[in-house]
């Protein structure tokens, strides 16, 4: 988009005053910030100026002119989405001559406008048919030919032009420039031809496509997966978070006839500013899949029966009890748990570990870090990336895992200024962003980065772009944020981990996590890790807590999903919960998952679907999933907030806590939890890092809270509504604009307009929850954080890691191998991609991604197929050259449809070497 | 009355070489230049360019040396951008200047470098002018050769770049704005303003903006004083203009002249007045962005502010287009209608949107399909483009092309109403929607 | 490869000369246009390549600017123009005459352009962006066949002079 060039930061001047000055808007006087939009603070008082270029998360461009107002002593009329405030600044919004301007704009975006609005998706959340209906004339002027394109055009495999529609406002190449770095799509032409453009075969392809079609003002850009699926007044709607990562953005879950049919982006500030991705935004398809399991299953002769709830949970019970009578606790472990609420994990939690008695219990599928580290961190939150020293990734590809976060952490480099330091093995969605680019052969990662930190304290290493990254820091204040995850998967975490110790032991270092698996945090938060009670304390901290709450804690700390994966290979094991987790799917060795399974007695699966994992179970349980419960969710940052329940579940299923709660019964142990909100309060009692975030405060947080309280109480934004005057979906959605108790949905797709004449119109959104604003609430939102920090010294310590390092260093490579690297990519043949229509297509498959010299010198062209073989198995793959691979190190993307890196890889190995050699070629 | 030559001087002179550095050097050439460098900037700002009156021979008449004190102090770097995208229908000068006398442009754009304290200036040349930029280009290395250009430009320490960029085919490139998007490789759209060029302009950098006419006469006031050249002209016209003329005339040519002298003496006198014995039926005064005139106002003088204060018109580029008494008022509008249309850049929904429209509603006026009501229909909806309808126009659009667009509804309107309404009426028989077709630019 | 060795060094240097390699986009594509005779996808691709853009934003570019063509054209531009000054003069005409008589020409492609400030010249045209003027329909076709049977040289399809090499 050509007129505010995102390299060059062209700022509109503003006058000097006082932070705060006073504007007069429709002979009202009201306080602003200086400098302010004219239109953002104008809303923020009351009074909505139309508009449909504006977007508060992109710079103005001032292209539709519809927001024309007057300003006492400027010449003219004046945009007001880029008027900056001055004190005195005397606005007119609503005189005649604004309003007749206004209506002009209307007027000439409506002469070329297909006025197709009963067939169109955005009837009835359209702002041009909004303002039209209530003040335009009963019939054009216009005679002429309206200009004709073809029409829609696929930009994407999910978006839909329709340049007829299009009024040209630039929001979906602003953003694609702008926000996603995508500029795929741009304007072509010039005058009333110009049009919305891809270049032809390089199609829309980012992940942040959904974005724009939920920001277009009109039906130009429609989503494939929405056409024509609903009205928009038919639909209810609720606030939740997407769960697809563990960013989880917050959204807006919306379904007609109980059937999910469109998330849009809530405006969280904190968390993810409005935006999703294309797989969280369409990915609620695999709610509705045709394959979910929906009756509860019973092994019978070898076959997997139908049967009733009782008899299953009977038969789940029993099963786990004769492995209890002959192999004591330890010979059970629980898997899993990492996709459901909080309220689930805290209910398995308690089941498997005050219960049953057993300490092997994993969220993680070997495919993250070690609990101890993540429940240790020094954390930073997201909106930390914005303000800090510097951003370090030491993490897998955020724009394939956790896309919403490397948006945030593109905006604070591209447009925040914050120097950005990317080490890792290979370049990756934030490499062209970086700063300072740093690449460590995998198993070394901490080699390279005791350097760094050595430049970050002022020594010279030689290695240019190791001495750059240390003079990033020069001159800047804040913290440095290290984003920290499992950077490959064919590499044991242990260089990483040392490599983190050493940043960690930097003062000044805080750190996101990176794991990506939907509620993992929350999971691992609440006990679902060996060696860790509720609450971020460890077994023996919280030992005499538990003991009193539940009865009984293990004795011992338990294994990992490795070592239990391992005990039952080696026999050991002889009971199975698998939560919601296919770790033949997940686990990094393909192998030892497999094997595990197959060697385990008795298998009892909660879950959705039958997958290669679930279908070994004795008992299968089909559970509800996102959007069928409610609940809460913790995020990378710890932020637990609340998701919806929005349709009622089909068949027979239930959900992961009470299942927990009834085989507990089945123990003779009543957990006397009968609702989420008791299970919240009884975590807020229980488990340290909660304390006191129960039922009431996490109904009445706009942006959630980050755990502990006591540390983010500056956080907490309590009872705090959006101002009442948001427009359809459109426009931002502010968070905690939609009702959300459980069992209650508004409307929100329909802005009303308030027909009392031309021009600036006042929209009141329908379901809005009229409350208090936040200033009010300051003073207690310091009271509970008060509070809670004296709770948790009283009570037991958190953990806190210990920065002990990791284990022995990485073989050297053979020079006839290349060491892989494996990462996800966004779309692959996990549960969300494979089982929702919209997305299963867009899994590309395994690739190995090679340096152009290593393709050469294996002598093959790009897209031919070559044999990898590692110590642990082989598998026959396509090759390609990328140039930001390395030399002697090769990609494979994990888990995409077939064989793949999972093959290759040695779970107890701490690198993966493969050989790669020509295919014969048969005739 | 005769011309008034000092920035075509040479190139009247010698329009056999007067672009060739030997002629340029021989007649006077980059003397200037070299009293200027021993000038400071603040004397070349103050005393010479702001006391001569200059103002810009682009367009708008802005004052050339009130432009350049608009950058901010201690801010560096900055940057010159030479305006030669001349596309203003029916003017021609810069495009002679260019060709013709293109170490002129140079050594103007030398001294007021120095004088704005820029190390690099950009000259956007139009594309379509191949030979211009040809000249342009061996002049410009030519003076790096004999130390015009370049490092310790005359040994005065003072260093300049000049780059040569060519546009590609666009009327909006010449608007100020849309020229430095189209220099930083943009679509050629004019930008919001506030941020003013002169404080973020070019990769948002304080920027200067000069039409190559006014850059061309700096050498001149240089060399003869400010006080000489405020002492040239009307009013606050100071100085001399060249004047496009053409259309139904004798001698359609460029024609510098005081500013001051009156129509009748730059179309009747220099140029010879409408051919064959015809009669005039109206003139354009400013190019095809100003509102129309009529042989009644001939006698009025060449004054930008008397002009536009008291004609409700323009000087604006100082193109005149004389049309005779067989000329239809419809058919020149459609036509200009028709070149806005297809020049407007798209970003303003009035201008995007508007200037199809009246394209296409004239269309249908000047082919014998008009209605009684188009007229007043256009003025109707065209008052929200140009709220007030009336010089100095005001607009609801970022650049100057959205009230373009309504300069020739407004003259049809003010002088040939009657003559529609009586057209219009007649053609009501046919009372057919009809779509404007694309037509060749289209 | 879209631009010939020698081009290619020639694009790397025009981009040096910018503090912003973006701005070299319209030389480049003029560069591309004196090379082929037009821009080319490869070219436009290529281009995208030499400065960071996607071709999408290069093409966004490219389509904004009249002087580019994007599908080929004859070896000779003749633009006619019927601006106002044209208009009253014979352009009009001209230009119906002159695309009536190359309509299947693929040596010429003749079109209408806006005003290109020779209004002294009406009514005008550019051979290759070489003026010539005041034509009448006759006039015209003489020099457009002198152009055709290279009496005279024609410039490139973007102007430049092929004796003076590619754009600078």
């Amino acid at each position: 988009m050509s007129q505010w060039p995102s390299a060059w930061e062209y700022v509109l001047p503003v006058r000097p005053g006082p932070d705060q000055v006073t504007i007069t808007v429709d002979g009202r006087e009201v306080q602003v910030p200086n400098g302010e939009l004219l239109i953002k603070a104008a809303q923020e008082h009351g009074t909505y100026i139309p508009r449909f270029c504006w977007h508060d998360r992109m710079k103005p461009v001032g292209m539709c002119r519809m927001c024309l107002v007057e300003v006492e002593g400027l010449r003219g009329l004046q945009i007001a989405c880029a008027t900056p405030v001055y004190d005195g600044m005397v606005v007119h919004t609503q005189k005649d001559n604004v309003r007749k301007a206004q209506d002009g704009v209307l007027e000439f975006l409506l002469i070329n406008h297909p006025l197709d609005c009963p067939v169109c998706d955005r009837g009835g959340e359209c702002p041009l048919q909004d303002q039209t209906l209530a003040f335009g004339p009963g019939e054009s002027r216009y005679i002429e030919e309206k200009r004709h394109f073809e029409k829609p055009t696929p930009i994407s495999d999910l978006v839909l032009l329709d340049r007829e529609r299009c009024i040209q406002c630039g929001r979906c190449t602003r953003f694609a420039a702008e926000i996603a770095g995508d500029p795929l799509i741009d304007f072509g032409g010039r005058g009333d031809l110009t049009e919305v453009i891809t270049y032809p075969d390089d199609p829309f392809t980012s992940y942040f496509s959904g974005n724009t079609v939920q920001i277009c003002p009109v039906g130009a850009l429609t989503a494939k997966p929405y056409r024509f699926a609903a009205r928009p007044w038919d639909l209810t709607t609720s606030e939740t978070s997407c769960v697809t990562c563990a960013v989880q953005c917050r959204a807006a879950v919306q379904s007609s006839s109980n059937r999910l049919v469109r998330l849009l982006g809530v405006d969280s500030g904190p968390v993810n500013e409005g935006w999703l991705c294309d797989k969280g935004r369409y990915g609620y398809e695999w709610v509705h899949a045709d394959d979910r399991v929906r009756v509860p299953m019973v092994r019978e002769r070898g076959e997997l029966v139908e049967t009733s709830w009782p008899e299953a949970l009977d038969a789940a019970a029993a099963g786990l009890r004769k492995v209890l009578d002959v192999h004591g606790p330890e010979g059970v472990a629980v898997l899993g748990g990492g996709r459901g609420t909080n309220e689930d994990a805290y209910v398995w939690s308690r089941f498997a570990k005050g219960v049953l008695g057993t300490d092997h219990v994993d969220a993680q599928l070997g495919d993250g870090l070690p609990a101890d580290i993540v429940l240790g961190l020094p954390r930073a939150t997201i909106a930390d990336c914005d303000r800090a020293a510097a951003i370090v990734l030491l993490a897998p590809d955020l724009k394939e895992e956790l896309p919403v976060l490397f948006l945030r952490v593109r905006k604070a480099a591209e447009e925040l200024g914050v120097p950005l330091i990317d080490v890792a093995p290979c370049d990756n969605g934030l490499t062209r962003n970086a700063d300072a680019v740093v690449r460590y052969v995998p198993g070394e990662a901490h080699d390279v980065v005791a350097d760094l930190v050595r430049a970050f304290d002022g020594d010279r290493t030689g290695d240019d772009q190791i001495d750059r990254a240390g003079s990033l820091l020069t001159g800047r204040d804040g913290d440095v944020v290290v984003i920290l995850g499992r950077p490959s998967l064919a590499e044991a975490p242990d260089s990483v981990v040392r490599a983190a110790a050493l940043l960690g032991a930097r003062p000044g270092t805080r750190f996101l996590s990176a794991l990506r698996r939907s509620n993992v945090h929350g999971a691992l938060d609440l006990g679902l890790a060996p060696g860790f009670l509720p609450g971020r304390v460890t077994l023996d901290a919280g030992r005499e807590r538990f003991t009193d709450a539940w009865g009984a804690v293990p004795e011992r700390r338990g294994l990992d999903t490795s070592g239990i994966l391992q005990a039952a290979v080696d026999g050991q094991l002889h009971g199975l919960v698998l939560l919601d987790a296919d770790p033949i799917a997940d686990f990094p060795d393909r192998r030892l998952a497999r094997d595990a399974i197959a060697n385990v007695d008795f298998v009892i699966a909660c879950d959705a679907f039958l997958t290669e994992s679930t279908r070994a179970a004795n008992v299968f349980l089909p559970v509800t999933v996102w959007a069928e419960k409610p609940g809460t969710a913790s995020n990378i940052e710890g932020r637990v907030q609340r998701v919806s329940q929005q349709i009622s579940p089909e068949g027979t299923v239930m959900s992961d806590w009470r299942v927990a709660a009834e085989l507990a019964a089945r123990f003779d142990a009543d957990f006397d939890l009968e609702t989420v909100p008791e299970v919240q309060d009884e975590i807020a009692r229980l488990a340290p890092a909660f304390t006191g975030v129960d039922a009431a405060l996490l109904r009445r947080a706009r942006d959630g809270v980050v755990v502990p309280l006591g540390e983010h109480d500056d956080e907490l934004v309590l009872d705090a509504a959006g101002p009442p005057i948001t427009d359809a979906s459109w426009e931002p959605i502010l968070p905690g604009t939609i009702a959300s108790e459980e069992g209650v949905t508004s409307h929100v797709g329909t802005g009303v307009v308030e027909a009392t004449g031309t021009g600036s119109t006042t929209t009141v959104k329908p379901g809005l929850t009229e409350v208090e604003g936040p200033q009010g609430s300051r003073a207690e939102a310091d009271a509970l954080g008060s509070a809670a920090r004296d709770a948790v010294a009283a009570g037991p310590p958190l953990h806190e890691w210990d920065r002990t390092t990791g284990r022995s260093p990485a073989p050297a490579r053979d020079a006839y191998a290349l060491r892989l690297v494996s990462g996800r990519k966004l779309y692959d043949a996990g549960r969300v991609s494979a089982a929702s229509p919209s997305l299963a297509p867009l899994a590309a498959g395994a690739t190995l991604l090679v340096h152009p010299s290593d393709r050469d010198q294996i002598g093959i062209a790009d897209g031919e197929e070559v044999q990898a073989t590692s110590g642990r198995g082989s598998v026959v793959l396509p090759v390609r050259a990328a140039p930001g691979i390395p030399r002697g190190v090769a990609f494979l993307s994990f888990n995409q449809p077939g064989p793949g890196a999972s093959d290759l890889i040695d779970a107890g190995a701490a690198v993966t070497d493969v050989r790669l050699e020509m295919v014969e070629k048969r005739s | 009355m005769p011309e008034t030559r000092i920035v075509t001087k040479r190139l009247r002179d010698h329009p056999e070489d007067s672009w060739t550095i030997e002629r340029y050097l021989a007649t006077g050439g980059y003397e200037a230049l070299r009293k200027a460098l021993g000038m400071t900037p603040e004397a070349i700002q103050d005393e010479q360019v702001k006391a001569s009156g200059l103002r810009g021979r682009g367009g708008a008449g802005f004052g050339t040396g009130q432009k350049w004190s608009f950058l901010p102090k201690d801010v560096y770097p900055r940057y010159l951008a030479v305006n030669a995208d001349e596309g203003e229908p029916s003017t021609f000068k810069d495009h002679m200047l260019v060709e013709r006398d293109p170490h002129q442009l140079i050594e103007g754009v030398v001294i007021s470098a120095f004088a704005v304290e820029c190390h690099q200036a950009f000259v956007y040349i139009r594309g379509e002018f191949a030979l211009g930029y040809e000249r342009l280009r061996r002049a410009i290395d030519e003076a790096y050769e004999r130390g015009y250009l370049g490092r310790d430009i005359l040994g005065s320490g003072f260093d300049l770049d000049v780059i040569l960029h060519r546009g590609a085919g666009c009327y909006i490139a010449g608007d100020e704005t849309g020229l430095l998007s189209s220099l930083e490789g943009e679509r050629a759209m004019p930008r919001i303003k506030p941020p003013f060029p002169a404080v973020q302009g070019l990769f948002a950098k304080p920027t200067v903006v000069n039409n190559v006419e006014t850059l061309s006469t700096v050498p001149a006031i240089i060399e003869r004083g400010g006080d000489w050249y405020a002492g040239l002209g009307v009013g606050r016209s100071t100085g001399t203009r060249i004047f496009s003329v053409s259309g139904h005339v004798e001698r359609p040519a460029n024609y510098e002249v005081e500013l001051g002298t009156t129509f009748r003496e730059l179309i009747e006198g220099l140029a010879g007045g409408v051919p064959g014995g015809r009669s005039m039926k109206f003139f354009i005064p400013g190019g095809a962005s100003s509102p129309w005139l009529m042989p009644e106002h001939l006698d009025e003088p060449t004054d930008m502010d008397h002009v536009q204060n008291d004609l409700k018109s323009m000087l604006g580029s100082g193109a005149i287009m004389v049309f005779d008494e067989t000329t239809d008022p419809l058919l020149v509008a459609w036509r200009l209608a028709k070149f806005f249309a297809h020049e407007s850049c798209g970003k303003c929904t009035p201008c995007r949107e508007g200037s199809g429209w009246i394209e296409k509603i004239l269309y249908r006026m000047s082919h014998g399909l008009g209605r009684p009501d188009d007229l007043d229909l256009m003025l109707d909806f065209g008052d929200n483009v140009v709220p007030g309808l009336n010089a100095p126009f005001a607009q609801t659009t970022i650049c100057a092309l959205g009230p373009s667009i309504m300069s020739h509804v407004v003259s049809l309107d003010r002088y040939f109403r009657e003559e529609i309404a009586e057209r219009m009426g007649a053609d009501t028989r046919t009372r057919i929607p009809v779509a404007a077709p694309g037509g060749g630019g289209r | 490869m879209a631009f010939t060795p020698q081009n290619l060094t020639h694009a790397h240097e025009i981009v040096a000369r910018y503090p912003v390699a973006k701005s070299a986009i319209l030389p480049l594509l003029h560069l591309a246009q004196d090379q082929d005779g037009w821009v080319s996808p490869d070219a436009m691709q290529e281009i995208g390549r030499i400065l960071d853009l996607t071709p999408a934003q290069v093409l966004g570019v490219c389509s904004f600017y009249s002087m580019f063509k994007r599908e080929p054209v004859g070896q000779l531009v003749v633009s006619v123009c019927t601006n106002v000054s044209c208009l009253v003069n014979g352009g009009p005409e001209l230009l119906r005459a002159l695309e009536d008589r190359h309509l299947d020409d693929d040596d010429v492609s003749v079109e209408e352009v806006e005003c290109i400030a020779a209004c002294d010249l009406a009514p005008v045209m550019q051979v290759n962006y070489d003026y010539h003027g005041p034509v009448g329909v006759e006039a015209a076709t003489t020099i457009i066949d002198e152009y055709k049977s290279r009496v005279r040289t024609p410039r490139t399809i973007s102007g430049t002079r092929v004796d003076a090499g590619a754009t600078r």
